[in-house]
């Protein structure tokens, strides 16, 4: 059965990797959902945040060859119930339209948005949440005709108390000693 | 080791013999002269072998590191001498073959903007390298290669791509060169778990009806000796794939036979009824599984692999055992418990029996007048006393000479499995035989695959190199053909082939040849071709429509293993 799984690759940052990581999808016909990458809390790990809709025999196996990239540290999978996560949205709406009645405004403060800008031809809303919620604020607003709208890939951390990467670095440090 | 300065060029030519090649195949061209110049002051440490085309350097280089375990080495050029590279690449990476290619690339500013012989093979060949990398300044060059051969060599091996720009080439560097012995992000060999070696041991213990499949890994982590020892105690009969051909010796009474598509009839129809399997360095490909989900039913599977991402990847394994074979079979061999199992041996013996009498006889001792391909094998293998290393190309001469070689030691068999690369035997003959220069190196080819990198003949007589070459000529593309007839109500689209005349061919490029076209002439002929002093063509015309028994149909289980058509 298929779901909504999230990995997250840690890797060193070389130019190319991004394109070595989507291969893995690519190969499998399976789409990215959305995709997020920068620099993680340890200095030149870079982070990787991927979303994608497959079974579970075929995450196994699609973070087991991202793992077998060499510039790869760690690959790991979760579903949705194991991570607290985010996106990010922003919403371009015509200020004449939250002047011309309140419904906006409403919307925006009941929905936990804020207001990032506002010039007199537009302002732009942000919302953080699931992509139900930024979804949801998307149907609310478009009422009043959104002029732009854009969704960030996904953020994630997991619910876990050990934090698993700095685990595996010190296992793997070791191993890579005891080689010499 | 003091620093001095060099040019790039100078600097890829150091770290080579640095990590002691000896053998270069390649191809130059633009992008790549500044290396191929400085290459010029070097011919006496090392030898560089001009191939005919790119895909000769390639597979001539996977010969050379299949015989002699080291990484083999390419030079080419950018834009279509790296793209002809492709194939021999992809075919190298699905079966595990460490190679440094070093590919030249237009001058770093010109990157991307579709300059002449430019062509993004970095990109290209992301998906079929272990590892790859383009180096844009000379300071990179002693640290990219010393990673590359590291990359290459370690856990389970494979192809590594180093693409050069031609103003990296040039500029200078103050060189100065360090082995890499690790990499942060690569861990090449997991460490074993005694907890699962000792699980693994006691079901080994209980089994009543054991299989121990071998592939190259045993041959990768020359775990020939462990296998051996491991398979002694236990009195477990082992069966190999393609690639682990010759990691245990033909005659080894344990030694069961062939995996797969055309293995022997014992271990395809017994590997249902095993109640254990222990797979060591092998990855379940489908050739060898045949239907899946009826694979090794009523076995447990212990899966002895260095490749995490191998575990659970067609077929679940109760114990999976992580580590280098070497290791782990010499773990396992210290914890189990001598036995023998001698009737379920004898059923293998039994199959055997069956085999012989339906097929292989008939194969090797024919009665008919037209030549077969096992009487051609069976000959050629007795007369080199089982101890030539074998190279062959893709499709049905290729099960023939897997099947009836024999072998005695070894690193014997040169062959491409995951890819089936036709157009892989000649070139990676001449690799094979640089690679091993004291023993015969017999490539048993066929019409079709011959064709397709016929040029090296052209290397192999300029270097001569003395491979002893068989073409087994049906006129056919032989293997598609065989499923034309058995699954396609023998509609032979497009797979006769009308010949050149491969001995005048072959002596246009100064190599001597003869034909066989009758079985009187053949012993005398395959003689005449081992004894000859240098490279020697033996055509043989073999039976035009003639068939490759076992045979398990795609998608049919292994035990549905046919022995004739319909049977």
């Amino acid at each position: 059965m298929k779901k909504e799984y999230i990995i997250t690759v840690y890797s060193e940052n070389h130019i190319g990797l991004l394109t070595r990581i989507t291969i893995v999808f690519t190969r499998r016909k399976v789409n990215l959902e959305s995709l997020t990458v920068s620099e993680s809390a340890i200095s030149g790990v870079y982070k990787f945040t991927i979303v994608v809709n497959t079974t579970e025999e075929q995450i196994v196996k699609i973070v087991g060859q991202i793992e077998k990239i060499i510039d790869v540290l760690k690959a790991f999978y979760h579903t949705n119930k194991e991570m607290i996560y985010q996106e990010i949205a922003l919403y371009k709406v015509h200020t004449e339209s939250l002047y011309e009645d309140n419904t906006i405004e409403k919307v925006v403060r009941n929905s936990g948005a804020r207001i990032l800008e506002i010039t007199k031809e537009y302002t732009v809303i942000e919302k953080t949440g699931h992509k139900e919620e930024t979804q949801a604020l998307f149907e609310e607003l478009n009422k009043f005709k959104v002029m732009q709208f854009i969704r960030s890939g996904r953020v994630a951390i997991t619910r876990d108390p050990i934090e698993r990467l700095s685990e595996f670095l010190k296992e793997r440090d070791a191993l890579l000693e005891s080689l010499d | 080791m003091t620093k001095r300065k060099v040019t790039g060029s100078q600097a890829v030519i150091l770290s080579l013999l640095e990590e002691g090649v000896d053998t270069i195949f390649g191809y130059p061209g633009g992008a790549i002269m500044p290396i191929y110049d400085a290459l010029y002051d070097f011919d006496k440490h090392v030898e560089h072998i001009l191939t005919r085309h790119e895909q000769g350097a390639v597979h001539a280089a996977q010969g050379y590191a299949r015989v002699t375990g080291k990484a083999g080495v390419c030079f080419v050029t950018s834009g279509p001498g790296a793209t002809n590279l492709i194939t021999g690449i992809a075919d190298a990476m699905i079966d595990s073959t460490p190679l440094v290619c070093i590919s030249g690339q237009v001058a770093s500013p010109l990157l991307g903007t579709d300059a002449f012989q430019e062509s993004d093979v970095v990109g290209i060949s992301m998906p079929i390298t272990k590892w790859n990398y383009q180096i844009t300044s000379p300071e990179e060059i002693p640290e990219a290669i010393a990673q590359a051969f590291y990359i290459a060599r370690s856990g389970r091996p494979g192809p590594v791509l180093i693409d050069i720009t031609k103003d990296a080439q040039f500029a200078e560097l103050e060189f100065e060169y360090k082995k890499c012995r690790k990499v942060r992000s690569y861990v090449p060999e997991p460490r074993i778990d005694p907890f699962k070696v000792k699980e693994a041991a006691e079901i080994i213990d209980e089994a009543k009806k054991p299989m121990l499949l071998f592939g190259q890994g045993v041959i990768i982590g020359q775990a020939e000796e462990e296998l051996k020892a491991f398979v002694e105690k236990t009195g477990i009969p082992a069966a190999w794939t393609l690639l682990g051909l010759s990691a245990l010796p033909s005659d080894h009474p344990l030694n069961v036979g062939m995996l797969g598509m055309h293995g022997n009839y014992g271990p395809n129809l017994l590997t249902n009824e095993a109640d254990l399997i222990i797979a060591v360095g092998m990855r379940f490909d489908d050739r060898v599984t045949g239907k899946v989900s009826t694979y090794a039913e009523k076995a447990k599977i212990i899966h002895l692999e260095i490749d995490p991402s191998e575990i659970n990847k067609i077929k679940k394994a109760d114990v999976a055992v992580l580590g280098n074979s070497k290791k782990t079979l010499k773990m396992l061999t210290d914890l189990v418990k001598p036995n023998k199992h001698d009737e379920w041996l004898s059923r293998f013996r039994e199959c055997d029996k069956i085999e012989n009498d339906k097929i292989i006889h008939n194969e090797l001792f024919p009665t008919k007048p037209g030549l077969t391909m096992g009487e051609v094998v069976r000959i050629a293998g007795d007369k080199t006393n089982h101890e030539a290393i074998l190279v062959t190309d893709v499709g049905q001469h290729q099960m023939i000479a897997s099947r009836y070689f024999k072998f005695r030691q070894p690193r014997s068999n040169v062959t491409s499995g995951g890819l089936g690369t036709m157009g892989f035997g000649l070139p990676a003959s001449m690799g094979a035989q640089l690679g091993a220069p004291d023993r015969t190196v017999i490539a048993v080819i066929g019409d079709g695959g011959f064709q397709m990198t016929i040029q090296e003949l052209g290397t192999i007589a300029q270097n001569k190199l003395p491979v002893k070459i068989i073409v087994l000529n049906n006129n056919f593309l032989g293997m598609v053909r065989q499923w034309q007839q058995l699954f396609f109500e023998k509609r032979y689209s497009f797979t006769e082939l009308q010949n050149p005349d491969f001995i005048t061919i072959g002596k246009g490029f100064g190599i001597e040849g003869h034909k066989v076209e009758h079985r009187e002439d053949l012993d005398s002929g395959i003689q005449k071709m081992i004894d000859h002093d240098g490279p020697y063509l033996l055509e043989v015309v073999i039976e035009k429509e003639d068939n490759v028994f076992p045979m398990v149909p795609t998608g049919a289980s292994v035990s549905d293993v046919m022995l004739e058509p319909n049977s």
